[in-house]
């Protein structure tokens, strides 16, 4: 190592990988993640890519990046601003630099700058060049050219030795934060190995970024960021889609019902789908339909089968699965809907999160159809809200909407891996027994005949004899069943519907209000996926001295019989949500509380300052 | 899953307690009778057998079996059916939709259900009109027919079921109509016996909004030259004397021809079983509506993977090759740390 490079401790960094949708950004994101997993650093990251698979390269269209914030203390952010910039082609560079602070580190990949890239990102002079990068900390690296030059005898074509260059973006970040070799090398071997000379070019590329750290005496300092305190145990770097999958198959498991995945691809869910396909030692069954009508009808019908069954789609896919809905909402069927939200409407930003489902996912179907809904807070907490939807819509034979969205459903966190004994149970209870008697004095089944307390009615798939029965979207006589058109049993039905899914209240947590000093004026009400940027805003805002509650939710319907109560005991309530105020509506409409809404609609999440800087000013306002 | 004998049944254990309600005189009524009456010969269970439906006046036929059933949404049976069926390999399903439900609205999962061979017994009642929403055209009906929402006839060109039926390359495809008992239940015998999804249009007279609409090949005077009665391994004819009989030309195409001017010999020998398509597509196209001869029994029955046991064999092999699932292995199927 050079004689002049000191490594400094750092307790936390955030970096941004960017280059073009072609240069692997995801994947040596992803890497950079892992190996910091394995360190021990606990870690963030929002993966932040374009709609095209490919689009025009060089254009700032096609910049694709992936930040990471890794930490050697507990965060819930991927970071508001990033310490680092990779950019890999001049694009990467101008779609980003307005997120960069003064005095933060530019790595750029020097081969890129050419005229030809500098005006395809719309630069007409170089950047680096033009003194307008002067308060950063600027790095060239000949990226390329270093990297086809040790390619040049591992037996693959020049083109794809150029490919290699983000495994040398790899390396010299690794080596820039003392992350180790070793992992890396094995990992591509593994990834790779069916290409050998593929992998043996990206490990030399690999390799060349880290002695380029080590030689260039470019650099005068590495980082270290030690290993976070964490709660003993077993820990795995989860996305928000692979952890959702695994909540369904351990839903199943602990209901005893076979899963069943009927869906259609559709941008951010598809992964779920891609999940489950793998899993099919599990018993899991799925099914690509050919539209997401008939995804979600496939499901239904597994449900009326006695299958867990689930469907997974985006807001586009949920406007067509609206009447199938309705119809689980009437034949009173265990059913999950996942929707993972994206920016709308219509195709609006498809790979860009938002909040904006919210009001459609509970009213967003004709009829007097109450639906439950839920929403997942973080990547990791998917798995126990897929848990949670199977555990409400088996229970009271519900459809159940749970919305994740794009920001949890491709970011990723350290998930410690729950003991697979203690997971809860889910009883499907089936009927087994005719449950009532005919005029005639024979024993009959009745479909509608309802629990007494929760209203629950019973799920008897077919084959047992003597429970013949036939359902339908047509309304129901109470109790047998049969189709009736009575005018006053509609209105009773009506009630009872509402009445059992309200009742679901009776079986979810009260609110978990978030106030250290217990003396909080002033609240901040979130939902879903905002969950780590509002929490890092708030401790912001305590640690300069003030006092503020935060209170998250996860059931939006119903919501914690409590939660009105809760809130009437602040002066000022704050509702940021990346929507135009939905949950504010519904605060506002319920419980009669002047619930202010924050919102944002960039198809970016919340930053932390956002939230310090909204809850500041609520708080300066009402002093 | 029981193993004693299906205990026997007569049409009256078929028949739900419900009133039905279809318009006096309708042709459901004798399509219903003639699957309960077949029921009982077919050496199935009640509790395993399920009807589904999609909206309309065929879609209440389920309320009226009584067995398990699902009367659902307007086209979306075939897919509900598609998931009950692949999840519970052990039930008979049976798929019930019209005209409009099956061909219009619900018309993409009708041939994505063909294409996949879902086991399905899906019976298309097609009377060539809406019913039950009073009397508007439907993707069956006529060019030129005068409706509510035709007051100038309809210039949409129909569909030609059976047609639509091999182009999404179904297993089985048959045709019979609502005047004949006998060939109903032969029909959709052989469509319940069929391992895959079978496609049956039946010709269902409505006498409210459309009557008459097959008088003009079903009437008992004219059904013996108007129908052309398909049976596998025969001479292709029909006529009040079997006069008449249909032949291949040269250049593929079918026609109908006077016995006597060409030869019992030269005429085309029906083969259900015919992998390539061709032949059965042509003689869907022998007619053109209920004025020409109309071919009906079975025009394709072929062997060909069936969808859900192929799903279901993946899920097997699945679990013969890695064991049964294990939760704890799969949460350490990616890299895992631990920290003490
Ligand atoms: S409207 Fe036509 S098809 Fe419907 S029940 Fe009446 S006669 Fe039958």
């Amino acid at each position: 190592m050079s004689e002049s490079v000191t490594t400094e401790k750092r307790d936390g960094v955030v970096v941004r990988f960017a280059g073009d949708s072609g240069d692997g950004m995801q994947l040596t994101g992803d890497r950079f993640t892992e190996i910091s997993a394995v360190l021990g650093n606990d870690l963030a990251t929002f993966p932040d890519y374009p709609a095209e698979i490919r689009a025009p390269a060089g254009t700032l269209a096609g910049v694709s990046a992936f930040q990471v914030h890794i930490s050697d203390h507990e965060i819930s952010t991927h970071g508001d601003s990033p310490n680092v910039l990779v950019a890999m082609n001049p694009a990467g560079l101008k779609a980003n630099i307005a997120v960069m602070e003064r005095g933060t580190t530019l790595i750029v990949n020097i081969d890129a700058f050419d005229e030809r890239s500098l005006t395809k990102a719309g630069y007409t002079l170089s950047p680096l060049s033009d003194g307008s990068l002067s308060d950063f900390d600027v790095y060239e690296v000949p990226m390329t050219s270093i990297t086809q030059e040790v390619c040049k005898d591992a037996g693959v074509k020049p083109r794809d030795a150029e490919r290699s260059k983000n495994f040398f973006a790899l390396g010299l970040v690794s080596w820039l934060f003392t992350r180790p070799i070793e992992s890396t090398v094995k990992w591509i071997d593994a990834r790779f190995g069916a290409k050998p000379q593929i992998a043996e070019a990206n490990t030399r590329a690999f390799r060349a970024g880290y002695d380029f750290g080590e030689t260039a005496e470019l650099f005068q300092s590495r980082y270290e960021i030690t290993a976070a305190e964490f709660k003993e145990g077993e820990y795995v770097n989860i996305s928000g889609n692979t952890a959702l999958s695994w909540g369904l198959i351990a839903a199943s498991r602990q209901a005893n019902l076979p899963l069943f995945l009927g869906s259609y691809p559709i941008t951010p869910a598809s992964d779920i789908l891609h999940e489950l396909s793998k899993r099919k030692e599990f018993g899991v069954r799925t099914f690509q339909a050919e539209d997401e009508i008939a995804g979600v009808g496939a499901a239904l019908g597994a449900a009326f089968g006695g299958s867990l069954a689930v469907t997974t789609t985006s807001g586009p896919g949920l406007d067509l699965k609206a009447e199938m809905i309705g119809l689980a909402v009437s034949l009173e069927l265990p059913l999950i809907i996942v929707d993972v939200q994206r920016a709308g409407p219509s195709t609006g930003l498809p790979t860009k999160t938002e909040q904006s489902d919210l009001l459609q996912a509970l009213n967003g179907r004709h009829g007097e159809s109450p639906v439950p809904v839920i929403a997942a807070m973080t990547p990791s907490q998917c798995f126990d809200a897929a848990i949670e939807a199977a555990r409400i819509a088996v229970t009271y034979r519900t459809p159940v909407i749970l919305l994740s969205d794009a920001y949890l459903a491709n970011g990723s966190e350290p998930w410690l891996l729950p003991d697979v004994s203690k997971l809860p149970t889910i009883d499907a209870n089936f009927a087994t027994t005719t449950n009532a008697i005919a005029d005639d004095g024979t024993p009959e089944f009745y479909p509608f005949k309802r629990d007494e307390t929760t209203l629950v009615r019973p799920w008897a798939p077919p084959g047992l004899e003597g429970l013949e029965h036939r359902i339908g979207g047509l309304e129901k006589a109470d109790g047998g069943g049969n189709v009736s058109y009575d005018g006053a049993n509609h209105e009773r039905m009506t009630q009872i519907r509402r009445a059992r899914i309200e009742g679901i209240a009776d079986s979810i947590p009260l609110t978990k209000v978030e106030d250290p000093s217990g003396e909080a004026k002033v609240c901040v009400v979130g939902w879903g996926s905002t969950y780590g940027a509002l929490n890092a805003g708030v401790e912001r805002v305590r640690a300069t001295g003030h006092k503020a509650a935060h209170i998250h939710l996860t059931h939006l319907y119903p919501l914690p019989k409590d939660l009105g109560s809760m809130l009437k005991g602040y002066d000022s309530i704050l509702v940021p949500e990346l929507n135009l105020g939905q949950l504010s509506v519904i605060l506002r409409s319920e419980f009669l509380v002047d619930a202010q809404s924050l919102s944002k609609v960039r198809g970016l999440p919340f930053k932390a300052a956002e939230i310090e800087d909204a809850l500041m000013a609520m708080l300066e306002g009402s002093s | 899953m029981s193993t004693t004998a299906v205990p026997i049944t007569t049409r009256k254990d078929w028949s739900s307690d419900q009133e039905v309600r279809w318009c006096p005189g309708c042709g459901d009524y004798s399509i219903l009778s003639a699957l309960q009456m077949l029921m009982p010969e077919l050496g199935v269970r009640r509790e395993k057998t399920v009807f589904v439906s999609g909206i309309g006046c065929a879609s209440r036929f389920p309320y009226y079996m009584n067995t398990y059933g699902m009367h659902s949404i307007h086209g979306r049976a075939p897919a509900i059916a598609t998931g009950l069926s692949v999840t519970r390999p052990d039930l008979d399903v049976w798929v019930v939709c019209g005209d409009g439900d099956a061909l219009s609205i619900g018309g993409n999962h009708l041939i994505h259900a063909l294409r996949r061979n879902v086991r399905l017994n899906i019976l298309m009642f097609n009377n060539q009109i809406y019913g039950l929403t009073k009397g508007q055209y439907s993707p069956t009906s006529e060019e030129g027919k005068v409706t509510k929402s035709t007051p100038f006839g309809s210039i949409d060109h129909p569909f030609n079921p059976i047609s639509l039926a091999i182009g999404a390359e179904a297993t089985f495809v048959a045709r019979t109509h609502d005047m004949d008992r006998a060939h109903m239940q032969e029909v959709f015998r052989r469509a319940q016996e069929h391992n895959g999804a079978a496609f049956v249009e039946v010709y269902q007279n409505c006498n409210v909004f459309n009557d008459g609409a097959f008088a003009g090949i079903t009437a008992k005077d004219v059904r013996s030259s108007m129908i052309i009665s398909l049976q596998h391994g025969e001479p292709i004819r029909f006529g009040v004397e079997n006069e008449r009989g249909v032949i291949q030309k040269s250049d593929g195409r079918l026609e109908i021809v006077n016995v006597a001017d060409v030869g019992v010999e030269a005429l085309l020998v029906h083969d259900e079983h015919r992998e390539d398509p061709g032949l059965a597509f042509a003689l869907s196209r022998l007619s053109n509506g209920v004025h020409e001869p109309t071919p009906t029994g079975v025009f394709r029955a072929v062997e060909r993977s069936e969808y859900g046991n192929d799903l279901n064999a993946q899920v097997h092999d699945a679990e013969a090759a890695k064991g049964p699932g294990d939760l704890a292995a799969l949460f350490r199927s990616a890299t895992t740390w631990t920290v003490d």
